[in-house]
């Protein structure tokens, strides 16, 4: 087991902890780069969607996990994100622009839904949040002279000033370089005062006052940021699949990013990661098991479903951390091999933490 | 007259959002949370009553009864087996778990194979019959449904009123640790509140199958509930009546005059003016609390 002994406050907020990290990390990241020719095209096609999905994962994370906000039409920041994109890539804008303004657009509704969040608590958050979602999906269906309505449009490959992206792994390298800049952006930003910030409104909204956090601005900013991410997710998927329609962010995506973070572990960075890979692998081992099952099972159409519900459930009641907390307690294990308790990490409850009192 | 008209149909609309949100309003005080499986409790109450008539054979009574009851029983299992341990965490993991429970609720039914994936007319009695009154049209299948909906209301009015069972529901929905304290069984009456909202919901499905026929997506109506949850108030039995009620007429009211479209969003856009506006919502009451 390694011992940490912090002995100043830059020790404390160092983004590498030891040694360790920085291999590891540095081992993955070679990995990654060498992607494109350690697999498939399609596995290449499947490893762009899981880091397309993780950037949009980062920004509800940081909503939700961060800031305990939780937000139920999160499609619909991707879905404006993703149109803005077509949109003026199909106008002819070159891709860097197209995504600042993707992005931008994003962040703008973002704030727009963030400031009744400043009223709102809890349920009622999210069910402002579910309604605005359905309205984005009803106005991308309606508004036809722009988003071609229901019969979706198709987007032109990514070009940056006279350089076209037109090969996956190409794609797939600048999805590599956008996560990473993602990542390394929210890592930073929650070591810093802003993001410690998030953290206290999470944690007790009244403490966070009392401490001077201003919680409608940080509250916005978070609704923003969050937004801008998706956006972001939104314009490279649109990218990915080359072609978007109103229905492909509809409130059950919001749900899949809502259960990709769950899953992943609610309130750590590594989550977003663990669950895109989740939320993209799941549909492929379904598929591989499938042909080995009885057919009434095997074929029914209800069992993608049935199997996220039962793996929902499951982690909610016996893993609340997520995917990364059951790494932490195999990690903890261990390096405590034989004095591990049990009960390390047993949740308190509160019943006095009444959310209507809140 | 199209315009009394309208707002019947909206009337009889806005009693099913109504009835799924007084689910929602039932458990949310009885246990502070809030069930997203509410719309998927009602297509289970449904396809209940369609296996009593169809596949069992049952009379039209016996099978609502049966579903019902059925329904009830699942609503206290529910919440003793999936709700139960993890009460009192954080709002977000309850509401995910519901999810959950919604998608295994949708997954099962959709996986029974030739029934799951269809769409099916349940056999009532009043099936398509029209009342002529005064000059206006009346689907009985609507009155049955405002009928039923005011029988109901006054059924729970008088539970929470007059029986002890009620008023031990308020007490624990008010302070339950208090509640506790007087020796309220509060962990038995949160189980007897999931019964009754899953009994509502079934009652819900069961009036709203011979409109919009019975299949496996037919939950996701429950969604349109939020809205009449929040409009009511979320925490007022009462609010969510009138809460669906409202949100029904608008919506047969915006369909009708204003442009396509606004029919699937408008209770949304009430919703967002109302927790603009207020955020209690029309009865919800204003608590405080004392740091």
């Amino acid at each position: 087991m390694r011992f940490i002994f912090k002995t100043d406050y830059g020790q404390d907020i160092r983004l590498a902890k030891h040694g360790g990290h920085l291999f590891w990390y540095g081992a993955l990241m070679l990995v990654l780069l060498l992607a494109p020719w350690l697999v498939q095209e399609y596995w290449l096609a499947q490893l762009t969607f899981v880091l397309i999905y993780a950037v949009a994962g980062l920004g509800l994370m940081l909503l939700a996990g961060f800031t305990g906000l939780f937000s139920l039409g999160h499609a619909a920041f991707l879905g404006v994100g993703a149109y803005t994109q077509a949109v003026l890539t199909n106008m002819g804008l070159p891709f860097p622009l197209a995504l600042a303004c993707a992005a931008g657009l994003s962040a703008a509704v973002g704030l727009v839904v963030g400031l009744p969040a400043l009223r709102v608590k809890g349920i009622y958050l999210g069910i402002a949040t579910l309604s605005f979602g359905f309205i984005v999906e009803e106005v991308l269906a309606r508004w036809e002279s722009v988003t071609g309505g229901n019969s979706g449009i198709h987007i032109k490959k990514p070009d940056m000033f006279g350089w076209t992206l037109d090969s996956g792994e190409a794609f797939y390298f600048l999805c590599l370089l956008i996560t990473v800049l993602a990542t390394l952006g929210i890592l930073n930003l929650l070591r810093s005062p802003t993001g410690r910030a998030f953290v206290a409104i999470r944690d007790s909204e009244i403490s966070a006052q009392s401490m001077g956090i201003h919680l409608a601005y940080y509250k916005t900013l978070s609704f923003a940021l969050s937004a801008a991410l998706a956006g972001i997710a939104g314009a490279l998927y649109a990218h990915q699949l080359q072609f978007i329609s109103p229905d492909q962010f509809n409130i059950l995506q919001s749900i899949d990013l809502l259960l990709m973070i769950v899953i992943g572990g609610v309130g750590s960075v590594h989550g977003a990661f663990l669950g895109a890979i989740f939320l993209i692998t799941m549909p492929q081992a379904i598929a591989m098991v499938k042909d080995y099952l009885p057919p009434t099972i095997g074929q029914a159409p209800g069992l993608q479903g049935l199997v996220y519900g039962v793996v929902l459930v499951a982690f909610v009641l016996f893993e609340p951390l997520g995917l990364y907390g059951r790494w932490l307690k195999v990690r903890t294990y261990l390096q405590m091999f034989p004095f591990y308790r049990k009960g390390m990490f047993k949740r308190q409850k509160s019943f006095q933490k009444s959310d209507r009192l809140k | 007259m199209q315009l009394l008209q309208l707002v019947i149909s909206g009337i009889a609309q806005g009693c099913i959002y109504g009835l799924i949100a007084l689910g929602f309003v039932l458990i949310y005080k009885a246990t502070e949370t809030v069930s997203f499986a509410q719309g998927e409790l009602m297509m289970l109450g449904a396809f209940g009553g369609l296996a009593g008539m169809t596949l069992l054979g049952f009379p039209y009574w016996l099978s609502v009864l049966g579903a019902i009851a059925a329904m009830a029983l699942f609503g206290m299992v529910l919440e003793r087996v999936v709700i139960r341990p993890i009460l009192g965490q954080p709002a977000f993991s309850i509401v995910m778990l519901t999810i959950g429970i919604g998608y295994v609720a949708r997954g099962l039914i959709t996986m029974i194979p030739n029934i799951g994936t269809e769409t099916h007319m349940l056999p009532v009695p009043y099936k398509d019959q029209i009342w002529h009154l005064a000059g206006l049209v009346l689907n009985v299948e609507q009155m049955v449904v405002i009928g039923v909906t005011g029988v109901l209301c006054v059924l729970l009015y008088t539970l929470f009123r007059y029986s002890k069972l009620g008023i031990a529901m308020q007490a624990a929905s008010q302070n339950q640790l208090a509640a506790y304290y007087m020796g309220i069984p509060v962990k038995r009456l949160n189980g007897i509140a999931w019964g009754l909202a899953a009994a509502v919901a079934a009652i819900a499905g069961l009036l709203l199958a011979p409109i919009t026929f019975v299949h496996a997506n037919m939950g996701f109506i429950g969604l349109k509930a939020f809205p009449a949850a929040v409009v009511g108030g979320f925490g007022s039995l009462p609010g969510a009546i009138v809460g669906g009620l409202i949100i029904g007429i608008v919506e047969s009211l915006s369909g009708f005059y204003l442009p396509d479209g606004f029919k699937d969003t408008a209770a949304y856009i009430v919703v967002l003016i109302m927790l603009v506006v207020k955020p209690n919502g029309l009865f919800g009451e204003k608590l405080s609390k004392k740091v």
